[in-house]
C-alpha cells in the first residue's frame, strides 16, 4: 500500500484550522447549553406537573432524535419556509455556523438538564434539611448547596457529554462547515488519501479529548474538594468548624 | 471486520487474483452512487435506476458476467473500490489525473460539461461572480472547478450531495451552483427545478466520464470491449434516448 506521510504534513495547517472551528463550535454551544440546562433542570425537578411538562417534552424530543436530523431540520428545514426567510432571525439562521451552534446547544442542553436533574435529586436529603434548619431561603440554598453539590455530582458524566459533543460536532461538516471532519473530507476529495488524512484528523480529535478529560479532572477535584478533606490543611478545617 | 474474517477475505482475494481470469469475471460487483439523477438514483421501490445502471447492466450482459450493483456514498466510492468492496465504479465518474493516480479508467462512455444554475428571477451572470456565494457537490469536478478557478473571488460552499446543494439554492443561501450540465438539465425539468435556469454558456472542461477499476485490473479490458459492443449494436443509443433527446456520448 502507498502510505504517504507528506500528504499529512502538507495538509496539517488546513486540518488545524478545521480543529479550531470544531473547538469553537463545541465550546460556544457547550456554554450556551449549560445556561439553557439550568432552568430546564430546575423546572424538571419541580413538584408541579405543569412546570415539569415543558422540560419533559423538550428533553424527550432532543434525546429521542438523532443529532444529524436535528441539524438538517434547523439548516435545510427551517430555510424552506418564507416566514423564516423574511423574519429578523434569517441573518442568523442563514449562516451554517449559527445553525450548528444553535442545534448543538439545544441538543446538549437536553442531556445536561437530565444530568443536572439526576444530580440534584441525588443530593443527600440531610444537606438540604440542614439548609432549611438554618433558615435558608430557596435561592440561597440553590446558590450555596443545591447547585454546587449538583455540579460536583454531575461533573464526571458531564465531561463525558462534552466529549460526545466533540465527536457529534463532526456533523457540522454536513452543512458545509469546514470543521475538522469537513476539512478532512474536503482534503480527501482532492488527494484520495482517506487513511492518512482520517488518521491525522483522528489524532487531533484524540488530543482535544485528552485536554477536555484533563480539564474535567481538574473541575471534578475542585467541585468535590470536600471529599478529599484529609489532603486539606487542618487549619482550613478548624476555620470551618 | 474481525481479524479472522479479514484474513479469510485476504486469502479469498489472493486466490481470486491468482486464479485464471475467466473465473474471477463470473461475479462482478459494481458500485454506483444512487443520488445523481438521471444517471443513478434510487426509485420509489428502493431499486437503483438510471443511465449508469442501464449501462452497467448492458455491459454485464455483453461480458456474460453475473453482476451485483450496490449503492455507495460518493466521497467513499474510490476508497471502497481500493478496499475491494466492489470491482468497478459506474457512477458518472469524470476521468481526472488525480483519480487516475489511484484507479484505472475505461474508455469514456459519455461526456459532460459544467454550467451555472441560478433562479430565473436572479440577475446572476457567470461573468460577474465577485462576492457571490456559489455551491457545488464535494469531491466532484464542479467542486474542483469552483475551488481552482473561483475561490479567490467567491465564497465556495461544498455539499455532501447534489440534492443538498439544490436545497440551499432554494433557501437563498446560495446565489448559484456550479453543476454537471446533464443532471442539472434533468433537474430543471422537474417540479422542484421550475424556478431555475442555466446561466451563461456551458463550461467545456473536456470532462470525459469513465468506469473506474482498480489499478492493473484486467476487468478494464473486458469493460472496454463490452462498451464497444453496445456502441456498435445500438444498445447504447437506446439507453441514451431513454434519458436525453440528444446524444451524450
Amino acid at each position: 500500500m502507498n502510505w504517504s506521510w507528506d500528504v499529512i504534513f502538507d495538509n496539517l495547517p488546513k486540518l488545524i484550522n478545521g480543529a479550531w472551528l470544531t473547538l469553537e463550535l463545541v465550546v460556544i454551544s457547550g456554554l450556551i447549553g449549560v445556561m439553557l440546562s439550568l432552568p430546564l433542570a430546575l423546572m424538571r425537578v419541580s413538584k408541579r406537573r405543569w412546570v415539569q411538562a415543558f422540560p419533559f417534552a423538550y428533553i424527550f424530543f432532543f434525546r429521542g432524535t438523532p443529532l444529524l436530523i436535528q441539524i438538517f431540520l434547523v439548516y435545510y428545514g427551517a430555510s424552506q419556509f418564507d416566514v423564516i426567510k423574511e423574519s429578523a432571525l434569517w441573518p442568523i439562521l442563514r449562516e451554517p455556523y449559527w445553525c450548528a451552534i444553535i442545534t448543538f446547544a439545544l441538543h446538549t442542553a437536553a442531556y445536561i438538564a437530565e444530568l443536572l436533574r439526576g444530580a440534584i435529586q441525588s443530593i443527600p436529603k440531610g444537606e438540604l434539611e440542614a439548609g432549611k434548619a438554618l433558615g435558608m431561603s430557596y435561592p440561597l440554598m440553590l446558590r450555596r448547596i443545591i447547585l454546587p453539590r449538583a455540579f460536583g455530582i454531575m461533573m464526571p458524566s458531564y465531561g463525558n457529554e462534552v466529549i460526545l459533543m466533540l465527536k457529534g460536532s463532526a456533523l457540522a461538516s454536513t452543512i458545509t462547515l469546514l470543521d475538522l471532519t469537513g476539512m478532512a473530507r474536503t482534503v480527501i476529495a482532492r488527494t484520495y488519501t482517506p487513511l492518512e488524512i482520517f488518521l491525522a484528523a483522528g489524532v487531533i480529535y484524540l488530543i482535544i479529548s485528552a485536554v477536555i478529560i484533563a480539564l474535567f479532572r481538574f473541575l471534578e477535584r475542585r467541585f468535590n474538594r470536600h471529599q478529599h478533606w484529609p489532603n486539606e490543611k487542618p487549619k482550613d478545617l478548624d476555620a470551618q468548624l | 471486520m474481525s481479524l479472522k474474517k479479514a484474513l479469510a477475505t485476504a486469502t479469498l482475494v489472493a486466490a481470486t487474483v491468482s486464479a485464471p481470469f475467466a473465473l474471477a469475471a463470473d461475479k462482478v460487483r459494481i458500485a454506483t452512487e444512487g443520488a445523481y439523477a438521471p444517471f443513478n438514483f434510487i426509485d420509489e421501490s428502493g431499486k437503483l435506476k438510471g443511465f449508469d445502471v442501464d449501462i452497467a447492466n448492458a455491459l454485464c450482459e455483453k461480458m456474460k458476467a453475473d453482476c451485483t450493483i450496490v449503492a455507495q456514498d460518493w466521497d467513499g466510492i474510490i476508497p471502497g473500490l481500493m478496499a475491494r468492496k466492489y470491482d468497478a465504479i459506474i457512477a458518472s465518474m469524470s476521468i481526472t489525473p488525480e483519480r487516475s493516480r489511484v484507479v484505472d479508467f475505461s474508455d469514456p462512455y459519455y461526456s459532460n460539461s459544467l454550467i451555472f444554475v441560478a433562479p430565473k428571477s436572479s440577475k446572476f451572470s457567470p461573468a460577474q461572480v465577485k462576492g457571490k456565494v456559489i455551491g457545488a457537490q464535494r469531491a466532484t469536478i464542479a467542486g474542483q472547478y469552483l475551488e481552482d478557478n473561483l475561490s479567490s473571488k467567491v465564497t465556495v460552499k461544498l455539499y455532501d450531495t447534489q440534492d443538498n446543494a439544490y436545497l440551499d439554492l432554494s433557501s437563498g443561501r446560495l446565489d448559484a451552483i456550479v453543476s454537471d450540465q446533464l443532471p442539472a438539465y434533468d433537474w430543471l425539468r422537474s417540479k422542484e427545478g421550475q424556478a431555475y435556469e442555466f446561466k451563461g454558456e456551458k463550461i467545456d472542461i473536456d470532462d470525459k466520464i469513465g468506469i473506474a477499476v482498480r489499478k492493473n485490473d484486467k476487468l478494464r479490458e473486458k469493460m472496454n470491449k463490452a462498451l464497444q459492443d453496445i456502441l456498435a449494436d445500438g444498445t447504447y443509443d437506446r439507453i441514451n434516448a431513454k434519458y436525453f433527446p440528444f446524444s451524450i456520448y
